[in-house]
């Protein structure tokens, strides 16, 4: 038997290891040594980041289960560094809480991460829902970890019925898909799709289930509890990793797979955009709960996140990854201050931040610039984020819908200021004590400061990102109004241009040139 | 030639199931009933999957396969999902849904 496909699934397989060295410890080291259990963790799981930067070609295994390529990778290593924070945030709540079981914690947390790891590189459907179900399943475990608290479990029982519902519908338009097409692979399935009511009937409804782990509008009514019953540090990794896996499926099956029926479900998702922007923002404003707060804001991400989804196209892609990687320090940040003052004051109401920057002054700036960020201001990463993705969506001509997302920033800028405004401005007799938080929070805090305010500036993140993004172009070619193709000005310049003062050779050549650039996107979608 | 079950009376049965399902699941007040529905959707889609590939493509396995699987994945979440109404009753001392009200808008 060949083993060397095994070596495609790198991140994956050292992912397992890992596991597996966490699980066996746990199980078998002294009890003077388990305490070492949190470094160790982190130590490999560092080492595990560092396979998944290794720069990856292109490349299927098992019969095109599975595909790996620069997307997939980069995706991955996202999510572990989102992972990663959300450890260090976590230390000093499971060893106050949790002593005994927090191995089963880093096994839980990591066997979900390894399931995302599976349903961003699927490449039929089955290696998907099985990724999907490995990522929720264990969730469901963790949002329930806090087993003496009824509002955990609560959250819990929520999550996980409702995973398991939403994973029911989206089967039944698969089973409807494969009794259209008679093929679950991502590759075989577009030839047989011809967009009959029966194949978009199927699609829609087999969106369902991942418009439900991205959280967007008619899909979201789980967020708001589940995030507030879970453990602080278990909210912060839904809102963050599980949502970069689920856009990033969402984005590669729509256009690997459905791409050819861009018609049928683009004005779907055009107002599912509307819907979880307006009306999160709307719910957020009346929250008085920072964790439902959070919730709220993290549904009105999704839908900006969607419109690179909308766009389909490599800047959109590439829009989508940019936009969840600051959308990770931030939402880091902020969950991690709101763990810290939830330890300190035992709730995790709005008031308890009035007058924080007396008594706080570092956590509340960090506060502030991840609200900041979040809101889209100038000089902080949020904003070019929101650029980065708006602009994809108006180069494929959705102006009123980023009309309508831009009006909503005003919006969403009103109650991030609100928490501001409680931290600076609203006086208070007792604000919270201060208080020093543990090392490996520091740790965290840092990195994700360092990430708001450099992840923009630095353009080097965004440039590899959009290089990285680039096997994109090769999907986007099914979509059919999409305009990968159509030559930019740039392009035309390249091309040697007649010298003449009157206009007609000059549009002659511009269509010489359009007939050039068409014909070479053509043979490139053949050669795929 | 033996007479042979049209594929469409599969459907029928497999679809009644799953509107069932969503019936029970929007209906019910207890959360192993709840969950009861989840488990009917998930077997409608299953006999979905085995009859088009019975009927419709004979000649490979692939909705087979996806059955299996399918099954399998359930039960475990159907596992999850248990113990998690397990230990909400050890909390609540029972399992309706009127009950679950500490998160809410």
């Amino acid at each position: 038997m060949d083993f060397s496909q095994f070596m495609v699934m790198r991140d994956e397989l050292s992912l397992v290891v890992l596991m597996l060295v966490l699980l066996l410890y746990d199980l078998f080291a002294p009890a003077k040594g388990r305490k070492y259990l949190s470094r160790i963790a982190g130590l490999l799981f560092i080492g595990q980041i560092a396979i998944t930067f290794i720069p990856s070609p292109m490349a299927t295994a098992f019969g095109g289960m599975y595909v790996s390529d620069t997307i997939t990778s980069l995706t991955k290593s996202v999510m572990s560094m989102g992972t990663m924070l959300m450890f260090l945030f976590a230390r000093k709540w499971l060893d106050e809480n949790h002593e005994i079981n927090k191995g089963e914690f880093h096994f839980l947390t990591l066997s979900t991460l390894l399931g995302m790891y599976f349903m961003v590189s699927a490449g039929h459907f089955l290696m998907f829902f099985i990724g999907i179900e490995l990522a929720s399943i264990p969730l469901a475990c963790l949002v329930a970890f806090d087993k003496r608290k009824t509002v955990s479990a609560e959250a819990g029982a929520k999550f996980i019925l409702n995973a398991a519902f939403a994973s029911g519908i989206s089967l039944f338009g698969l089973s409807v898909l494969y009794g259209a097409t008679g093929t679950l692979y991502f590759s075989d399935m577009p030839v047989a799709l011809t967009g009959t009511p029966l194949q978009i009937t199927g699609m829609i409804v087999f969106a369902s289930g991942l418009f439900f782990k991205m959280s967007l509008v008619p899909f979201h009514s789980w967020t708001a509890d589940v995030y507030q019953g879970a453990p602080t540090p278990v909210s912060a990794y839904l809102s963050v990793v599980s949502k970069t896996a689920a856009a990033v499926t969402l984005f590669l099956v729509f256009i690997k797979v459905f791409g050819s029926m861009a018609a049928s479900w683009r004005p779907v998702l055009y107002a599912m955009i509307i819907l979880s922007i307006t009306i999160a923002n709307l719910f957020a404003i009346r929250q008085k709960n920072i964790k439902r707060f959070l919730a709220y804001s993290s549904i009105s991400q999704a839908g900006y996140i969607a419109l690179g989804a909308i766009a389909a196209t490599p800047q959109g892609l590439a829009g989508i990854i940019y936009y969840l990687i600051v959308y990770m320090f931030a939402n880091m940040a902020a969950f991690g201050v709101a763990s810290l003052v939830e330890r300190q004051s035992g709730d995790s109401e709005v008031s308890s931040y009035n007058g924080l920057y007396k008594t706080n002054p570092w956590l509340s700036v960090l506060m502030m610039f991840a609200l900041f960020s979040l809101a889209g201001i100038p000089p902080l990463a949020g904003f070019f984020s929101k650029f980065f993705i708006f602009a994809a969506a108006v180069e494929e001509g959705f102006y009123i819908l980023v009309l309508v997302a831009l009006l909503n920033t005003i919006i969403s800028l009103y109650y991030y200021l609100l928490i501001v405004k409680a931290m600076f401005i609203t006086p208070n007799e007792h604000p919270l004590e201060k208080f020093k938080s543990d090392a490996y929070s520091r740790i965290a805090m840092g990195i994700c400061f360092a990430g708001i305010v450099f992840a923009g500036i630095v353009s080097y993140v965004y440039n590899k990102t959009e290089k990285l993004a680039e096997p994109a172009r090769s999907y986007c070619l099914s979509v059919p109004e999409a305009r990968a193709c159509i030559p930019s000005a740039k392009d035309c310049a390249a091309l040697p241009l007649p010298e003449s003062p009157d206009e007609a050779p000059c549009l002659a050549a511009d269509s010489a040139c359009m007939e050039k650039t068409a014909d070479a996107c053509r043979t490139e979608s053949q050669i795929q | 030639m033996e007479p042979i079950i049209p594929m469409e009376y599969y459907l029928v049965v497999s679809s009644i199931m799953f509107f069932a399902g969503i019936y029970g699941f929007i209906t019910r007040k207890n959360l192993i009933a709840i969950l009861i529905s989840v488990e009917l959707v998930l077997t409608s889609t299953d006999i979905n999957f085995v009859v088009f590939n019975r009927f419709l493509f004979p000649g490979e396995l692939e909705g087979m396969f996806f059955t299996l699987f399918s099954i399998g994945i359930s039960a475990a979440e159907t596992a999850v999902a248990i113990a998690i109404i397990i230990n909400i009753y050890r909390n609540l001392k029972n399992v309706e849904t009127r009950n679950l009200k500490n998160l809410k808008d």
